[in-house]
């Protein structure tokens, strides 16, 4: 365990002795057990973890969009009671809707929350033009390729100006050089706005690549299972972005001692 | 955030076009063409072997008329007489029914699947009764309407009752397969249900509405038919009626016809409709 970062500055999310069952008509699992971090202000934390071990599940947590069966999940050290205005999320996938220009659809989460309509524009016109995307506002998503929706998708996520971002495994529907190219944009802007970040993967290079800090759940029931700060002092004062971090020298031993913590065994 | 991103499709369209590209082009142009000339000449024959069975006594005229009778009678029944309104009259009738038929179905089937995908308890209770009122034959109902809602308002009910329960079914169908992950999305920013319904699941279901549409308003056109076979004065179920208890197959055959038209007249209606909401996708 190594939590200097983090305790170098207010926790912006903590979760306490968190679990979750879900209930079907066939049993009851265990999802997570006993999940206890503390995610820093500003602070890129990447959960990596095998498939079903409960990833996305814990960023729906934080999300507000479910409740855990115990323990406390904290934002500015107060309980989350539902969704909140300070947390952003990206999914899987994009999903832009079809029938919404790119502006309207960057506009989404801002209309929900009935923000001013000027501001917001500007706002989402602003991002828009930000990520390369002012000549396709009044395109329909379909017109556009799968890098530059996930663009949208993120001035979608940031045009309500989160404190907090959560990425569950957002560049897995993209091929994988759009990925990497995507994966260091993401990361840049994200740093550089002072977001305070959450990723899920069980991609071990992305995780190291993007975060401060990495932690690996156990399989299901999803515990925490360690967790290890992430610093390049080879590259400098400078975060390297997650393509640089890729040729740093210390990128091998993270890559390996994350490789055996995740016990991958291939069924044969 | 300078990369050239793959994949913008305008780039191709701005080439001048290879000969390939042309030769492909005229090729799908004559198989569109085949395939109008295909229909106007399925048309055709069907229309001579019409005409030409009675003339050379393949069949009884009095049972079939000719096409080339149609002109005249439909200019006979244009005015009408003292006790019989004229045709355009009775298309009318239809016409108003079978769009109030439709419309209503649309009405209530909205707010009928929104109210079942709101409560969706509410949808187990029901889901049972849906399925057998759609299979139905509504048509057992018409003397019953007849007796309960008198002349004009039973072919209203009728229109309606034959269409409405296939457009809750169908829309509450697409109301619930609208992506879980969208509605997901939208709930991430703190939607509210109504928000969910109004911003993501509505939108959403277009595709599924026109569909509906398209079924209901032919549903509707039956409806309205066998309703007034049973209790109009006015309408083309009437007319058909009418022309068939005295025999003149003339008037049976132009109402049909007539019928036929307005079937194609409300189809094209849908599909412009369609393309125009459509062409945002």
């Amino acid at each position: 365990m190594n939590d200097r970062a983090a305790a170098a500055r207010p926790l912006k999310v903590e979760l306490r002795e968190v679990g979750l069952r879900y209930f079907g008509r066939e049993g009851e699992t265990e999802a997570l057990a006993g999940i206890s971090l503390g995610v820093a202000e500003g602070e890129f934390v990447s959960i990596i973890g095998q498939s079903g071990c409960g990833k996305s599940t814990l960023l729906s947590l934080v999300a507000g969009i479910m409740a855990p069966t115990s323990g406390a999940i904290l934002l500015d050290g107060r309980p989350v009671r539902g969704p909140d205005r300070r947390v952003g999320y990206m999914l899987q996938q994009d999903y832009l809707f079809e029938w919404r220009t790119i502006l309207e659809n960057t506009l989404l989460g801002a209309q929900i929350q009935g923000v001013e309509p000027r501001a917001a524009r500007d706002r989402a016109v602003m991002l828009l033009s930000r990520y390369g995307l002012g000549k396709f506002m009044d395109h329909l998503p379909r017109q556009l390729s799968g890098g530059m929706r996930q663009r949208v998708a993120l001035a979608r996520t940031l045009c309500t100006d989160p404190d907090v971002v959560l990425l569950d495994e957002p560049f897995s529907a993209l091929d994988s050089q759009t990925r990497i190219a995507i994966a260091d944009e993401i990361a840049d802007i994200l740093r550089r706005e002072g977001k305070t970040a959450i990723l899920v993967t069980h991609d071990i290079a992305e995780a190291i690549g993007m975060a401060d800090r990495v932690i690996v759940l156990s399989r299901r029931p999803g515990r925490v299972r360690s967790s290890h700060l992430i610093e390049f002092a080879s590259a400098g004062a400078a975060r390297p972005s997650p393509m640089q971090a890729r040729n740093a020298i210390e990128f091998n031993g993270y890559f390996n001692r994350l490789w055996q913590e995740l016990e991958v065994h291939v069924e044969g | 955030m300078s990369r050239a991103d793959p994949g913008v499709i305008e780039r191709a369209e701005a080439a001048a076009p290879s000969a390939a590209y042309r030769r492909f082009l005229r090729a799908e142009r004559r198989g569109h063409l085949f395939v109008r000339l295909a229909q106007a000449g399925l048309l055709l024959v069907f229309l001579l072997f019409w005409e030409f069975a009675p003339r050379y006594g393949l069949v009884n005229p009095m049972f079939t008329s000719y096409p080339s009778a149609l002109w005249p009678t439909f200019l006979g029944l244009l005015h009408g007489t003292a006790n019989q309104p004229g045709i355009l009259e009775h298309a009318a009738s239809t016409v108003v029914a079978t769009v109030v038929g439709f419309s209503g179905a649309m009405v209530v089937g909205v707010i009928v699947a929104a109210a079942l995908w709101w409560w969706k308890r509410l949808y187990r209770v029901l889901d049972p009764f849906l399925v057998v009122a759609n299979a139905m034959p509504k048509i057992a109902f018409v003397p019953i309407f007849y007796i309960w809602l008198g002349a004009t308002l039973s072919i209203y009910g009728m229109a309606l009752a034959i269409s409405v329960f296939i457009t809750i079914l169908m829309l509450h169908a697409g109301f619930e397969g609208v992506d879980a992950n969208k509605v997901k999305l939208a709930q991430t920013f703190g939607a509210s249900r109504w928000q969910v319904l109004r911003m993501v699941v509505l939108p959403g279901s277009v595709p599924t509405l026109i569909a509906a549409l398209k079924v209901n308003t032919g549903l509707a056109l039956v409806g309205v038919v066998v309703g007034e076979f049973q209790s109009a004065s006015l309408g083309l179920g009437y007319l058909i009626q009418y022309g068939s208890q005295v025999f003149k197959l003339d008037i049976v055959m132009t109402a049909i016809t007539l019928l036929a038209v307005l079937s194609a007249l409300m189809y094209l209606a849908i599909a412009a409709l369609e393309r125009r909401v459509l062409a945002r996708r």
